[in-house]
């Protein structure tokens, strides 16, 4: 009995087995083994590395760069993730009941999604050019041209990663939008129609019906756009840069390991990326997955 | 419906379309500066014509553009085709085993590959970067600091969300399909060659697009593990850009031409793009 029942179970796990191996090494593995180094001295490349605990973690916190670098992200997840999520829905709302030429709009809206960071980092390094008054190209030049005030954009020490989040949500809220509208049109007609006979005005409809309907899409686009936020690096690298004036994490990591050869550090920065993600993926995911298995 | 419903339906549809259209001349701005600039002479080159259309249009700073990128591009080219074929081919295998052949535990160790999904790469590239280079060590080939190292990274990484796409697209294929194999006395990969993979198109055409594209646009993962001769067009135009003396219009020009591939795919097989977004967004 048993046999027989390794017997029809046990082909599919060898097949799978090299993902599994895979995915344990490369993935649990070596966040197991960052997470050592980062519980490491090893402050340069040649030392051996004694366990230290949590000493980098703690000692990371007294470092002025570290704070810059952690308010930048948190301002710039702020306003991406509002800004896509807003745009992205507000287009969506615009063509929920359909409207001529849908297709073409979609398209346009999505089309930055194929696009790298990198590639339209360039452009964006010039629309958000910080030359200002006769040297102004760019945003600048336009905004002077129809009576708007010109400002230093992501070169702002005060706003700048706001003006960093800009490419971000031009990229990201075409995608936003496309989610936003499968949700819009996964609402049966049946369901708004019953409501309209229940008496509810358009808005009671939308009001009642379609937003609560909307809420696992909300949540999925938060996710998303959040966990691409904490990791920013191309989009920043593309348009400014390794300049402190928009450092994230994701870039110091970066500057800590091949320009001041530190691997505990790095890992440390790594780590924390790695958490503050996890922090809100992991109930996601194991919240989805029994949503899933229940229906 | 009365004759004033209809007319404030009109206004709300006018009103609906203008902000759209609003909408699309803002979407399209940057690629209006990208066309435009790159076909600029280096003498207009001048603030106070930023935003007009070249007077006398050229090719030049697109002939260097490409003379400079090549390399890069035909780099990303050996890294994104054998890569996406290669996901494909796992993401395929493992699908098929966590939707129609499943073992105790299936469940669990799906949401584990999930959680694949998401990590941060930075929290694997330094461990990464050390492997790669034992692997140098160990086989004497190149992983570390070549095209290879980079292939192997994007397939690993790629495991979760190729395998999600292929599971979710072999939910759909009806339990009897596979029972009526099983009962003719096929084992697994008979069923899979014979029955399974005929039927998987659709899938396997988002899963080459996705894969595709992530590889092609790849930054983090090129500026780690690969050297100068194997640099792909993400870090190529990076360091074209970044260079002080680089012209707008050859960084345009090269921004342009490192997109061609994605946006043609973008072009002819949007809707596959599409259905690999949405699973990414963990629905089917």
């Amino acid at each position: 009995m048993l046999v027989r029942r390794v017997r029809t179970w046990l082909p599919g796990l060898l097949l799978v087995a090299p993902s599994i191996v895979a995915i344990g090494v490369f993935v649990y593995g070596m966040l197991g083994w960052n997470f050592r180094l980062a519980m490491t001295d090893k402050h340069d490349e040649v030392s051996e590395g004694r366990f230290v605990g949590l000493e980098n973690f703690i000692g990371l916190w007294d470092q002025p760069r570290w704070h810059l670098s952690v308010n930048h992200a948190i301002m710039f997840t702020v306003v991406f993730v509002l800004g896509a999520l807003v745009l992205g829905w507000l287009l969506a709302f615009l063509m929920e009941k359909g409207i001529r030429g849908e297709a073409t709009f979609r398209a346009v809206y999505l089309f930055p999604m194929a696009i790298s960071f990198v590639a339209t980092g360039i452009v964006w390094r010039w629309l958000m050019n910080s030359g200002m008054e006769e040297r102004a190209v760019g945003l600048n030049r336009l905004f002077d041209a129809i009576g708007l005030p010109q400002w230093q954009w992501f070169r702002d020490p005060d706003w700048g990663m706001a003006a960093m989040a800009i490419p971000a949500i031009w990229q990201m809220s075409g995608y936003v939008m496309a989610l936003f509208l499968a949700g819009f049109r996964g609402v049966p007609e049946e369901l708004r129609e019953a409501a309209r006979v229940d008496g509810c005005t358009e808005w009671g409809v939308y009001r009642h019906v379609v937003l609560p309907l909307l809420r696992p899409v909300t949540l999925s686009a938060l996710i998303i756009l959040g966990h691409i936020s904490l990791k920013v690096f191309d989009l920043i690298v593309a348009v400014s840069g390794k300049q402190i004036i928009t450092d994230v994490p994701a870039v110091f990591m970066w500057v800590a390991v091949f320009d001041s050869h530190d691997p505990a550090k790095g890992a440390t920065i790594a780590s924390y990326i790695v958490l503050s993600v996890a922090i809100f993926v992991v109930p996601y995911l194991i919240w989805s997955v029994r949503k899933e298995r229940r229906s | 419906m009365t004759a004033v419903a209809a007319g404030r339906r009109r206004v709300s549809t006018g009103v609906r379309l203008g902000v759209l259209l609003a909408l699309v001349v803002v979407f399209l701005i940057p690629i209006y500066v990208l066309l435009v600039t790159s076909f600029k002479p280096l003498t207009e080159a001048d603030p106070s014509q930023a935003w007009n259309l070249p007077q006398t249009w050229t090719v030049e700073a697109w002939r260097v553009a490409w003379e400079k990128l090549a390399p890069g591009l035909w780099n990303s080219v050996l890294l994104a085709v054998p890569g996406s074929l290669l996901s494909c081919a796992l993401g395929s295998m493992n699908g098929y085993v966590l939707s129609k052949w499943r073992f105790p535990g299936a469940d669990l160790l799906f949401t584990l590959f999930l959680f694949g999904m998401f990590i941060p790469y930075q929290g694997v590239m330094i461990p990464l970067v050390q492997l790669l280079v034992g692997l140098n060590e160990l086989t004497g080939l190149q992983f570390y600091g070549a095209i290879p190292g980079l292939v192997l990274a994007h397939v690993i990484y790629g495991i979760p969300i190729c395998t999600l796409i292929f599971r979710n697209y072999y939910v759909t294929i009806p339990d009897e399909l596979i029972e009526a194999s099983r009962v003719d006395g096929a084992g697994m990969l008979r069923t899979y060659w014979s029955v399974v993979l005929p039927v998987s198109g659709p899938a396997i055409a988002v899963v080459i697009i996705w894969q595709f594209t992530s590889l092609w646009n790849d930054f983090l993962f090129a500026v780690f593990l690969t050297g100068p001769t194997s640099w792909p067009a993400t870090v190529m135009l990076n360091n074209i850009a970044g260079a002080q003396a680089t012209p707008y219009s050859q960084q345009m020009a090269a921004a342009i031409l490192a997109s061609v591939p994605t946006m043609l795919i973008y072009v002819l097989l949007g809707r596959f793009f599409m259905r690999g977004l949405m699973a990414g967004a963990l629905k089917g």
